[in-house]
């Protein structure tokens, strides 16, 4: 053995294979599910000693939006374009002429991340939102969808005052403030027992 | 000039080289492990999200639990007939059962991000509100109430 022997060079020809082999692994294992939706905080269920009255707000503070199982829409007293309600909404959440028949404000002081105080009129209207069983979920997530609409658009607005920016442009901080002083109010009544067909 | 034309003028196309196949492959593999996640639970009910614009992406997905609505899967149907069904994990269940499933579904998470348990619904477009509020009452009385409608992102 006088000259030392060479190893022979490894074949890459399988290295395409084998590499192809675990991409189609994964691509029947895997999902490529985006998680998306609309977020929601239900309602704890009422210990069964408070009353109902107690929770009662007054009429002034509450827009009714009632959807029927053929999809049409009430909110207030009157039918509505499932394109007009976002309006409505911010129209009835902010009260900008301070109507009477409109939701009352409340004086509320929120932190800001500076240290500093600020008071602002937080509006205590609540949308309540019904629907019967028989609706459907996609005209009840429409209805969801705009009245989303309807609070981030307040919320653009108060921080494009407070800020002058963007909700979306705004940091962490400046976000949980605004949050604050927009909360999104929507109730879900406690399902009707007797609901009439 | 003198010496391209050794061989009479006739070139022949060089094969081409397959070197970097490898590379590109494991590029494309390395997007898919990147991008996407396991498939934890066999679909069984078939649908179809609604659209809508204002969604929110859920955040940490190991803290999200699943709960589809839909019609049964065409190689189902025949078993469990068309009306829409709630299914949990692998099984199709009633909505008395969810509280059973959160409590389970809790009992995976670390104390820290009980809390944090989002629920997401999915349900199909043509799914009455009868069920998905049943289901939520259930949630709400299991006291699992961070709820995520999904919804596919739609043109504003």
């Amino acid at each position: 053995m006088g000259n030392a022997r060479k190893t022979p060079e490894v074949r890459a020809d399988s290295q395409a294979d084998i590499a192809f082999l675990l991409l189609i692994f994964f691509l029947v294992a895997t999902t490529m599910n985006s998680d998306k939706g609309l977020s929601r905080v239900l309602p704890p269920i009422p210990p069964e000693d408070v009353k109902v009255e107690d929770q009662k707000v007054k009429d002034r503070n509450v827009l009714l939006v009632f959807v029927n199982a053929s999809g049409q829409l009430m909110a207030g007293d009157e039918q509505l374009d499932i394109k007009a309600l976002k309006d409505k909404a911010k129209e009835f959440i902010v009260n900008a002429n301070d109507d009477e028949n409109m939701p009352e404000k409340e004086e509320k002081e929120i932190d800001m991340p500076d240290g500093s105080k600020w008071t602002y009129m937080e509006s205590k209207g609540v949308i309540s939102l019904q629907t019967t069983r028989d609706t459907g979920y996609d005209m009840y997530i429409q209805v969801q969808n705009e009245l989303t609409r309807a609070f981030n658009e307040i919320r653009d607005e108060v921080a494009q005052s407070k800020f002058s920016k963007p909700f979306s442009d705004l940091n962490e901080d400046e976000r949980g403030v605004i949050t604050k002083a927009v909360p999104m109010k929507i109730s879900e009544a406690e399902p009707r027992k007797a609901i009439k067909k | 000039m003198a010496v391209m034309k050794k061989d009479g003028g006739k070139k022949e196309v060089p094969a081409i080289s397959t070197a970097s196949l490898p590379d590109v492959i494991f590029m494309i593999l390395f997007f898919f492990m990147v991008s996407t996640t396991m498939r934890d639970q066999e679909v069984l009910v078939r649908y179809k999200l609604p659209n809508a614009t204002e969604i929110q992406k859920l955040e940490k997905k190991n803290l999200v639990s699943y709960i589809n609505i839909g019609v049964p899967v065409s190689h189902m149907q025949a078993k469990y007939g068309t009306a829409p069904r709630i299914q949990l994990n692998d099984s199709y269940k009633t909505a008395k059962d969810i509280g059973d499933f959160i409590g389970a579904e809790r009992d995976q998470l670390n104390e820290s991000d009980r809390a944090q348990m989002t629920i997401s619904i999915k349900a199909d477009k043509d799914t009455k509100m009868g069920i998905i509020t049943d289901v939520k009452q259930e949630l709400r009385r299991a006291n699992a109430l961070k709820i995520s409608y999904a919804a596919l992102e739609a043109e504003k």
